[in-house]
């Protein structure tokens, strides 16, 4: 039987450039699912959208063909005439873009936006479209279908956007349905439960779909056949059980290497010694009063509650929670950029032995101090560096502003600091743009380290970066701090990256910690749901260990679904208990 | 509910607004040493004309000028017992034009209306001309479409309105025979409202309108290009490409809802940019418009006719910038149900 999608010899252009897409090959049989694994610049993205032909203005076809159909109607679908090709989109291939934040027009209604594909495709009337729709909405998890349809986008979780996004890919029943990297915004528990999804959908509708992906964990959990691509090329393609299995190209292999995986561990580590804390959080709580405009009540909102925290020195604590957990306002509030509620209190001590100082109460001087030795590493390398400075102007200026060394001094440092990171001190005189993604994350470290801190807070220092350089980020941490010393408070979403790094986690769920312990004992003998979720819920790369759809439902939702210990109502949380030597667990005795 | 609460609320902090503006308004007007009075009374003592004297000295104290100034400003407001008794804006009393010599109404009366008249035919064409040329701009972006119409734009934007209203008035009255100067014919001038006035008024708006017009529609138009290109490459413009939907409705759907927010909120800019912005070409067109009184009062210290045609153009401003936050509110969702986001 012909496939029901069949590329071939694509090749895509900017310009007089060599092509970034260059002669691919691969074909989709109905009702199967074809992974496209590539990091960024692959050409992944542009391939796939090639076969809707929604490209960049300048890009250009520059050969092959993309047949599409089956009987009479199979066509060429790069040969279509601007309205054929119209009449192909949305209707018998669909597709779901990765921002579902951005991907709805914030200023029409959900219903509205998703049944415009029936009254486009179909002569449909508006009550017949709003049936289909609702039936849909029924279908991918809206438990008020009607509620759903009257919504904007902005009264909606990402997940649930992502759900209507779904929907609006679904409504027309297509052949095809193109996902570009679906769930990659999304939180990971909402990423399990919308690839549970997708696989249902398919399974009841029997179409094909082609996944865009650079996680091969979403590869192993939802393909038939993989298709590896790197700089425009296919490395590698072939039954999803033969490439998974047994990967043969060496690209394949060294993503495979830099995939973080959460360890599959034998028994618990002890517990993390703690006498000499560089830092302490006492039960520190920020509430802020939001509101929206002059002629409405102002609303509480609890960014964190009660967190307690320590970080030995020359360890590394990481706090992991989803979007909305207080992760990053915990971080906030240890740097001291941001006062907590009363009450809380946040002690540091720059050396051992010493005094520790209060962060709430600091005078002029300390403050100073402190932001010397305590400093920050950000999430995205791209706006993180000012693309008027170069590369030495960056890395001197924490110096010029405490006033350390002289000017040939500082630009010693600085050259220093770039062969710590693994740059060569040659590309002082550089701007940031010349650099990548992975090599900008190395340039804010080292700023970081300019000053000679004793303390480091990463917020999702490797989020915004492919596997392989995320993989290159995590090494040259442990490196720095087994070199200097360094303590890190380490903020991230994901397990996997955390279980490498850290001494000790904790586990944020909306503003509270709900199980703290090292990472051995937290993945060996996992005790609150929620965690058990997060666990259940990562990607493995490793077709023997699929998502556990039913453990993620339990702990992600609310805390009436969990079993009796852990129940509670509101922000009426339980204690943290010591269940073992360092292994706390938020429950009822 | 939830609007009409808004618009209320709205309203309030307008009014409360245009207190403050008034109290601004006549410490400014009062800031130059002397007043219209005291200026004429040291003139006209210089040239030995007593029995003016005696004349500006009653208007003096009947107008409360030898009062301080707070109650000045409060029996000018009307809520003070002034030597008339209450009687002030709140009363529709909006005082007297020495320079003149008449009531304030009387003065600007007619001109109020045609001000208001004329400033509503040159939005009116900064919209209808700046929407159409700003969207097509931007979907045509750096083709002849897109820099003819830039060109056209900062060319009205840079030639001065005196100019063009000259050059108009020429080329216009030579070959389409439209009339010059005025906003109607002299015969009409005073008589009741008859539809041949209204005819008259029409044709003589257009030089005005279009001269008024132009800067606004090309700065809006370059504004609006610069919103749409950006909410062009926006992810949900792909979306809506990928269900199909066609180029036309594919632009005005999405995008230009969009692109509209900031061209809503323009509205309050607008209007007494073009009030102020029309003193000069009234002058020169010979409009009847509050503009040249406004010059006239200004330039002779007639503090009550400043004061009222400055009250005038704040209210304006005000009712400008109250329409767009409403209409904004109408328009975005996401402002309506802000609190819900929270």
């Amino acid at each position: 039987m012909a496939p029901l999608l069949d590329v071939k010899n694509l090749s895509i252009g900017f310009g007089e450039a060599p092509p970034v897409v260059a002669g691919v090959n691969f074909s989709v049989h109905a009702g199967e699912t074809l992974a496209l694994v590539g990091e960024s610049g692959s050409g992944k993205t542009l391939t796939c959208r090639s076969v809707l032909r929604i490209l960049p203005g300048a890009a250009q076809l520059r050969s092959g063909s993309i047949e599409f159909g089956t009987g009479a109607s199979r066509a060429d679908l790069l040969g279509l005439s601007n309205s054929e090709i119209r009449a192909v989109r949305g209707d018998a291939i669909s597709m779901i873009f990765q921002e579902p934040m951005r991907s709805l027009s914030p200023l029409h209604r959900i219903g509205n936006q998703v049944s415009e594909v029936l009254t486009l495709h179909r002569d449909m009337s508006l009550s017949e479209a709003k049936r289909d729709v609702l039936a849909t909405f029924e279908r991918v998890g809206f438990a008020d279908a009607e509620r759903a349809y009257r919504a904007y986008p902005f009264e909606m979780s990402g997940g649930m956007r992502q759900r209507a996004m779904i929907a609006m890919a679904m409504v027309a029943k297509p052949e095809l349905l193109i996902a570009d990297e679906p769930t990659t915004a999304l939180d990971v528990t909402t990423q399990a439960q919308v690839l549970g999804l997708m696989k249902n959908l398919q399974r009841d509708t029997g179409m094909a779909m082609i996944l865009v992906t650079h996680d091969l964990g979403v590869v192993a959990n939802m393909a038939d056949s993989v298709v590896v691509m790197n700089k425009g090329h296919i490395m590698e393609s072939g039954p999803a059980a033969a490439v998974l299995g047994a990967p043969g190209h060496g690209y394949t292999k060294k993503l495979f290497a830099a995939a973080p995986m959460i360890p599959e561990v034998a028994e618990p580590s002890p517990p993390v010694v703690e006498d000499d804390l560089i830092l302490e959080l006492k039960s520190v709580s920020k509430t802020y009063s939001v509101r929206a405009g002059g002629w409405r009540e102002r609303k509480l909102v609890h960014a964190c509650s009660d967190v307690s925290l320590k970080l030995p020195r020359g360890k590394t604590l990481a706090v992991v929670g989803e979007s909305g957990s207080g992760k990053t306002t915990c971080a906030r509030i240890a740097l001291g950029a941001e006062v907590p509620d009363e009450g809380s209190q946040v002690l540091f001590r720059p050396e051992a032995g010493a005094e520790p100082i209060n962060i709430g109460a600091l005078t002029r001087a300390q403050k100073v101090a402190f932001q010397r030795q305590a400093q920050m590493v950000f999430q995205d390398p791209y706006s993180s560096l000012s693309p008027r400075m170069r590369v030495q102007e960056a890395l001197t200026e924490p110096m010029e502003i405490h006033k350390i060394g002289s000017k040939q001094e500082r630009r010693d440092k600085a050259a220093e600091m770039l062969r710590w990171v693994g740059l060569n001190p040659d590309m002082l005189k550089r701007y940031p743009h010349a650099f990548s993604g992975g090599q900008r994350q190395r340039l804010s470290i080292a700023r970081a380290l300019t000053l000679d801190p004793v303390l480091l807070v990463c917020d999702e220092p490797t989020s915004a970066l492919d596997v392989s350089v995320q993989e290159q980020i995590l090494t040259l941490l442990e490196r720095i701090q087994d070199g200097m010393g360094l303590s890190y408070l380490f903020i991230s979403h994901d397990l996997a990256v955390v279980a490498r790094i850290a001494d000790e986690v904790a586990v944020m769920r909306q503003g509270v910690v709900v199980e703290q312990a090292p990472p051995d004992t937290l993945f060996y003998n996992p005790r609150h749901p929620y965690t058990k979720a997060l666990i259940a819920a990562q990607p493995e790369p490793d077709l023997n260990r699929p998502i556990d759809l039913e453990e993620v439902a339990r702990g992600a939702g609310s805390p009436d679904g969990w079993s009796e210990e852990f129940r509670f109502e509101g922000i009426d949380a339980p204690d943290l208990i010591q269940v073992q030597p360092g292994h706390k667990v938020r429950c009822h005795v | 509910m939830m609007f009409v609460r808004y618009a209320a609320w709205r309203l309030v902090t307008m009014l409360l607004t245009l207190a403050v503006v008034s109290v601004l308004v006549f410490i400014i007007i009062n800031l130059p040493p002397g007043d219209y009075l005291s200026n004429q009374i040291a003139e006209l003592r210089a040239t030995g004309q007593a029995e003016g004297v005696a004349k500006a000295e009653f208007l003096r104290t009947e107008y409360a000028l030898d009062r301080p100034l707070w109650e000045q400003y409060l029996i000018w407001v009307g809520v003070w017992d002034g030597p008339n008794g209450f009687s002030g804006l709140l009363q529709g009393d909006f005082g007297w034009s020495f320079e003149f010599d008449a009531p304030v109404a009387d003065i600007v009366g007619d001109a109020l209306w045609l001000t208001v008249l004329v400033n509503l035919a040159a939005v009116l064409f900064v919209y209808l001309v700046a929407l159409p040329l700003g969207v097509l701009a931007a979907a045509r972006s750096a083709t002849w479409v897109d820099y003819t119409t830039a060109f056209v734009g900062y060319l009205g934007l840079a030639t001065p309105n005196f100019l063009l209203a000259l050059m108009l008035f020429y080329y216009g009255h030579k070959y389409l025979g439209l009339p010059i100067g005025g906003l109607m014919s002299p015969e009409f001038e005073g008589e009741p409202m008859s539809l041949a006035k209204v005819q008259s008024i029409l044709v003589h708006l257009i030089v005005p309108t279009f001269v008024i017009g132009t800067s606004g529609a090309a700065g809006m138009m370059q504004r609006l290009r610069a919103n749409m290109l950006d909410e062009l490459s926006k992810p949900y413009v792909e979306t809506a490409q990928a269900k199909g939907l066609g180029p036309t409705k594919l632009l005005t759907k999405y995008p230009l809802r969009m692109a509209f927010n900031p061209f809503v909120a323009d509205i309050g800019n607008l209007l007494p940019a073009m009030v102020s912005g029309s003193v000069l070409v009234s002058v020169v067109l010979g409009l009847q418009t509050i503009g040249p009184a406004l010059l006239t009062a200004l330039k002779s210290q007639d503090q009550f006719l400043a004061a009222f045609v400055l009250m005038f153009v704040a209210l304006l401003t005000l009712i400008g910038t109250m329409i767009s936050d409403l209409l904004l509110v109408l328009l975005d969702p996401r402002i309506r149900y802000g609190a819900r986001e929270g």
